[in-house]
């Protein structure tokens, strides 16, 4: 009944033919002209205005992490693109397929969609948005000229990037796999998906999960090491604290994913029986460990933007945050209770009653962290003069938001609520409430906040303004529906419906869906108009356009390559505001040598072999597989070999820069 | 899809939104309104749960509402103070509110989870009908298809595809497997679900106190044919009932053999109601051990072996049969096809295959694993499920 | 789209503004290179040890399922397996005495050991690889049973660390020779030698849980 039979395997090409190419989906044909036109162009006025020198010195072989941040937001945004055209086909296909219609999209093709789409938007969109943030930003807060290990920064954005190319490989050469964004076995194992769906997932996952790994690594250590003078643990801003737990989080579960899929990338490909239904393999196991990782997973995402929030709501309400020291403690509450939860995504599997109670009392003692976090924010805006600037807008909007979903959590670490909503619609609205509400209006909140930082200018506040409103309503409108349908009874993942009246949902979650799309456009008309008109918009207050309190306001924007001319040094939580507050000198002279780390192609041509690896190994081409894997060996160990790593920024350079700022700052005051 | 099940009237699609949520709790929220004690019981739980937490929801959107405006920069009347940072009361608030909810929800979780547990055996049909001590609740044994539900009854020798009829006002207990992949078996109306796994067992307890015709369905994805594993599920008075098990008896799709079954199990969807007269007593048995085809060695008596240390070198060769699925690959990949799939062919050797020719003759007992003594119960019938299956751990 | 209305004097009481407070460190020296490699790759480490500590859990819960098949007590052969423990622990004796060398600045003794390490590890890695080849040619390969594919998986990742750790240690003989006893090159001997005792650490893991105890069990 599985469509397509698992084709031969030839010496040459492994398994890839002139089958594996989806000619025979017009979806994909057209997307795919249209892939190939856009590229061109693209490509193409690249090559017109003779970029490609600039795009590969200053960008794609840096390791300042500045850089390195905001092609991460790059991806992340372009990956979200991809992942809500998924959704948009979802809605579409579950709005239409009634009363016997089978809507447009086949079991096969629709299988892939909604497995593309949780993996995209996790792995791919989530994680580079706040990898991408931490990156820019969390160096900057702490008053270092950049990470501990610039090189490996840049290798594991590439490698983020060789996995997300390999999941949009799939889109047109073979497929996608049809299982879910966590690939249960049986389902994923050999035996029920003989294609190479699974593999691209897996092998998209492993190279992505490497760079997530060591950029966690990265963080942490700049994070312990790279403080400026004076900023002792508990006067780290929060943004960095949650950036620190968030890294110790990644850290601490993303090497149980790699060995989650090693041992079924076994399965698959030698023939082990870890997660088999035969000679002793357990699934279950791979439930049980996929969740160890998968729950962490869901505060990675989430603790860097509570950082966000914090910083906005102190910023615009112009006052000291609430609370900072039970907002940090509540921070680590959550970062370890994330490790005694995972059993609440399968209470319906059979553990006994005290296993399930002990797991879903675990999960709601979480929120009371949370729950303290959330009056923190709030005891910030009390007696505050709040400035209802656009990531303060998305803050309030996310307070609102984000209290239904985490409410809707709760209810479903109940375990016997739980066996009526597992699985169901209700399950899809709540984490798209929390995930969309926390983490997605952190995002915008955070662009919004620091794009003037970025780019030395502010984002344009009416198209912010209709991105805003078309969010929140088309969120509300897309899944209010989805709640009720999830206490009809309906489960999700599902393409056709018998009955009708249920239509009237999915269409209602539809229009939701193109409100929000409406959102989406808005901010790109945001961004256009906001790159068009950036003379108009730019900021005149010489880098501090919030009025700040952390130090990455203390530095011009952009800021320059070293960020800091002068490590400044640090007497308070709100190290700028203390300095702004005490009437601070800048110094304007005695600049010396700043040493710096030098640009590195080297992690861009590594990843380049780990993508081929990752491509040769789906399609079982074996003698491709051995040559990249020899060069990536061959490669990285000649880049150790390369000893000289730095270089000085002369004191004239930096004199230069540092007195052009001066004539800005005297100009702008 | 049975044609009177209660849902949303198609006339309220006209009303407004607003207009309409208040009135749905009596007409499409089956969650909230099954027909069923356990489910009902679980519906309540939802609605009391989700009023201890508004408890402090709703407070916390007033006063987040309240503050943004009150403090908008424009209000110059509202006091400002910009370096008010701490007050331990406030703190003290801020952590004991949540945490005296989560303690109520905390203690009615823990209650609430082991009343109601799926392996429970029901106390009561409904609110003040206990359940009395020589009522024997009704068995059907439940097995997840490729893309189909199988349901044998034991007791009247039955068995149907996608059709569970009930009896209302009985107590039913499922025993659940599946054949290939994890499922969930899901009556909404009934009571809550539980996961359907192969090569082991769950259960689950409910029963209905309504007669009606509801619908059940896999509520776990599990592949091609999955948006059609549903089933129609029929509460009926005890009388007919017995009627309905009469007329599947008189079924013309004759017997359920174990050669019908696995004819049966071979993967298709929007497969039509069937009735099987009769059905093999030990099949679900069976099914759960996966061993209904012939020659394969039941997964409890590989588990007894095992857990006597297992079957020694000589015991090398025992692969077909406690091969299951390896190479049913839903019926598209066969045996020699597989074997080219292997990266490594080293790691592979010709044992693999049972056809190694210098292989020693082992005896058979040792092969099936029948016969054997079982070194802590001796008594161990051929045919029980594994122990480890009746709860899978996690 | 206005600058902030309030500016940052407005919004504080002031301070004791007679004390001279430094703001910024006009005397810095940057950062030694380097300086966090060592706890950088210690926090690696640990993200290794979580991927053993998986393996290893795994083979806890599939450690007995043999699939009427062969059990550790069949299959392992304790004096072959405390020869080749013996390899691994006597390279990490060797690989100390490469690192009492570099403190003594000697770069050829430091050379010497590492060689001699290597060789060690290249001998456990040869038994290893003898065992896996004797356990698939009779039929115990890892997909004979959720056993033998734990523990295929668990001593095999080990293996594979050797093997890396062994061109590690060829390519740092190499660039020891090229730039002598330099900061940098003294860095990677601690990494590596971090490197090397930790899969010793792990290997007494191995050695007790899956040999010892499998053969005793």
């Amino acid at each position: 009944m599985t469509p397509h039979p698992a084709p031969e395997t030839g010496p040459i090409l492994g398994k890839l033919s002139l089958e594996a190419l989806p000619l025979h989906e017009p979806i994909l044909v057209i997307t795919f002209i249209g892939v190939v036109l856009g590229g061109i162009a693209v490509l193409g006025l690249i090559t017109k205005y003779r970029l490609w020198g600039y795009l590969w010195t200053e960008w794609f072989t840096t390791v300042d992490h500045k850089r390195i941040g905001i092609m991460y937001m790059i991806l992340g945004l372009i990956m979200f693109l991809r992942g809500f055209a998924d959704a948009i086909m979802m809605r579409l296909q579950q709005a239409m397929a009634f009363g016997g219609s089978e809507g447009y999209l086949t079991p096969h093709h629709y299988d892939q969609v909604f497995t593309a789409h949780g993996v995209i938007m996790i792995f791919f969109v989530a994680m580079p948005f706040i990898t991408g943030l931490m990156n820019y930003v969390v160096p900057l807060q702490i008053g270092a000229r950049d990470v501990s290990f610039p090189f490996l920064n840049n290798f594991s954005f590439w490698m983020t990037t060789a996995g997300a190319v390999l999941t949009m490989v799939s889109l047109f050469i073979g497929e996608y796999a049809q299982t879910g964004w966590l690939a249960y076995p049986p389902l994923s194992g050999i035996a029920y998906s003989p294609n190479v769906g699974v593999d691209y997932y897996i092998w998209g996952l492993q190279i992505a999960g490497v760079g997530t790994t060591l950029s966690g690594i990265n963080l942490i250590v700049t994070i312990l090491k790279l403080r400026a003078p004076g900023m002792g643990l508990m006067k780290m801003p929060v943004f960095t604290w949650t950036s620190l737990c968030a890294n110790i989080l990644i850290v601490a579960s993303f090497p149980i994913l790699t060995a989650t899929l090693v041992l079924l990338t076994l399965d698959r490909y030698v023939g082990t029986n870890f997660f088999t239904n035969d000679l002793g393999g357990s699934p279950m196991m791979y439930v049980n460990l996929i969740w160890i990782w998968g729950h962490p997973e869901v505060y990675i995402l989430v603790l860097p933007l509570f950082g966000v929030f914090s910083e906005v709501t102190s910023t615009f309400s112009g006052k000291r945050l609430f609370g900072y020291t039970s907002m940090v403690y509540a921070t680590i509450c959550i970062t370890i209770l994330s490790y005694l939860v995972w059993l609440h995504h399968f209470f319906t599997m059979g553990s006994g009653a005290s296993v399930n109670s002990f797991f879903g009392i675990t999960t709601m003692v979480i929120s009371i962290p949370t729950g303290a976090k959330l009056f923190n924010w709030l005891f910030t805006m009390y007696r505050g003069r709040i400035r209802f600037e656009l990531p303060m807008m998305w803050t309030v909007a996310f307070m609102l938001t984000f209290v239904i979903g985490g409410m809707t959590g709760v209810l479903l670490a109940v375990p016997p609520a739980d066996f009526v909503l597992h699985n169901s619609l209700f399950l899809i609205a709540h984490f798209h409430n929390v995930i969309i509400g926390g983490v997605l209006f952190g995002l915008f909140a955070a662009i919004n906040y620091w794009w003037p930082k970025a780019f030395g200018y502010k984002l344009d506040v009416f198209w912010g303004k209709i991105s805003f409103w078309c969010w929140v309503v088309g969120f509300w409108v897309a899944f209010t529906p989805l709640y009720i349908l999830g206490l009809m009874g309906v489960t999700r993942r599902m393409r056709v419906f018998d009955d009708p009246s249920l239509q009237i949902w999915f269409v209602i979650a539809g229009i939701g869906a193109l409100i929000v799309a409406a959102g989406i456009g808005s901010m790109l008309i945001q961004f256009g108009v906001s790159i068009w008109r950036r003379k108009e918009l730019r900021d005149t207050t010489g880098g501090d356009p919030w009025d700040g309190r952390t130090l990455e306001w203390a530095t011009s924007s952009p800021p320059p390559d070293y960020n800091f001319a002068f490590t400044p040094v640090i007497h308070d939580l709100d190290a700028w505001y203390d300095m702004k507050s005490r009437g601070h000198q800048r110094p304007v002279g005695g600049y010396r040598d700043i040493h710096m780390p030098s640009n590195t192609g080297t992690g861009m041509i590594l990843s380049g072999f780990c993508l081929v690896m990752g491509f040769a190994l789906v399609w079982h081409i074996w003698w491709l597989v051995a040559l990249s894997f020899a060069a990536t060996i061959v490669g990285a160990i000649y880049h150790t070999f390369n000893y000289k790593r730095d270089f000085d920024i002369p004191a004239a350079t930096v004199t230069a820069v540092e007195e052009a700022r001066t004539r800005q700052l005297a100009a702008g005051a | 899809m049975p044609s009177n099940l209660p849902r949303f009237p198609a006339r309220l699609r006209l009303l407004p939104l607003l207009a309409a949520l208040p009135l749905l709790s009596g007409c499409g929220l089956i969650v909230l309104d099954p027909a069923g004690d356990v489910a009902r019981q679980q519906g309540d739980l939802i609605v009391l749960s989700t009023v201890l937490m508004l408890l402090i929801i709703v407070p916390v959107m007033g006063l987040t509402i309240f503050f943004a405006w009150k403090y908008r920069a424009s209000n110059k009347e509202a006091t400002y103070k910009p370096d008010w940072d701490h007050s331990t009361q406030l703190e003290l608030v801020i952590w004991s509110a949540p945490l005296l909810i989560i303690i109520c929800l905390g203690a009615v979780t823990w209650v609430a989870t082991h009343l109601l547990d799926p392996y429970r055996p029901l106390a009561r049909t409904a609110p003040g009908k206990p359940v009395a001590a020589e009522v024997k609740p009704l068995d059907v044994q439940v097995v997840a298809l490729d893309w189909k539900w199988l349901f044998i009854y034991p007791e009247q020798g039955v068995a149907t595809v996608n059709e569970l009829a009930l009896p209302v006002d009985r107590p039913i207990r499922f025993r659940i497997s599946s054949s290939s992949v994890m499922n969930s078996f899901y009556v909404p109306a009934l009571a809550g679900q539980i996961y359907a796994m192969p090569g082991m067992e769950t259960k689950l307890h409910g029963v209905f106190d309504k007669t009606g015709e509801f619908e059940g369905f896999s509520a776990n994805y599990s592949g091609w044919g999955f948006s059609n594993m549903r089933f129609a599920v029929k509460s009926l008075p005890a009388g007919e009932f017995d009627k309905w098990v009469a007329t599947a008896k008189a079924s013309a799709e004759g017997d359920l053999s174990r050669d019908a079954y696995l004819k049966l199990e071979k993967p298709t969807h929007k497969e039509p109601v069937r009735r099987f007269a009769a059905s093999d007593p030990q099949l679900f048995d069976a099914v759960v051990n996966m061993c209904v085809e012939p020659g394969k060695m039941c997964m409890h008596d590989m588990m007894s072996l095992d857990a006597a240390g297992g079957a020694g070198i000589a015991g090398i060769g025992n692969v077909r049969q406690v091969t299951y699925d390896k190479f049913a690959a839903r019926g598209t990949v066969d045996a020699a096809r597989w074997s080219m799939r292997y990266v490594a062919a080293a790691c592979s050797s010709p044992v693999m295959s049972n056809d190694r020719p210098d292989a020693k003759p082992v005896a058979p007992a040792m092969l099936k694993g029948e016969g054997l003594p079982h070194p802590s119960k001796p008594e161990r019938t051929a045919l029980r499920a594994p122990a480890a299956a009746d709860r899978p751990l996690s | 789209m206005s600058a902030p209305t309030m500016t940052a004097k407005t919004l504080t009481a002031p301070t004791s503004a007679n004390e001279p407070v430094q703001f910024y460190d006009l005397d810095e020296h940057a950062h030694p290179e380097g300086h966090s490699t060592m706890l950088g790759f210690w926090i690696y480490l640990m993200s290794d040890c979580l991927i053993f500590a998986i393996l290893f859990a795994c083979y806890a819960v599939l450690g007995g399922s043999y699939a009427a098949g062969p059990a550790p007590k069949d299959l392992f052969d304790l004096k072959l397996i405390a020869l080749n423990t013996a390899m691994l622990l006597f390279s990490s004796i060797t690989y100390g005495f490469a690192v009492l060398q570099m403190q003594q600045g000697k770069v050829r003794g430091v050379q010497i050991w590492l060689a001699v390490t290597a060789l060690f590890g290249l001998a456990f890695l040869g038994i290893e690889l003898y065992e896996f080849h004797h356990l698939i040619e009779i039929g115990a390969g890892p997909q004979r049973s959720a056993f033998l594919s734990s523990f295929f998986t668990l001593v095999g990742t080990h293996g594979l660390h050797v093997t890396f750790g062994i061109i590690w240690l060829v390519t740092l003989m190499f660039q020891l020779s090229k730039h002598g006893l330099i900061a940098a090159n003294k860095r990677r001997v601690m990494c590596l030698s971090m490197f090397w005792h930790f899969l010793d650490v792990v290997w007494i893991g191995v050695f007790t849980f899956v040999y010892l105890m499998g053969v005793l069990r």
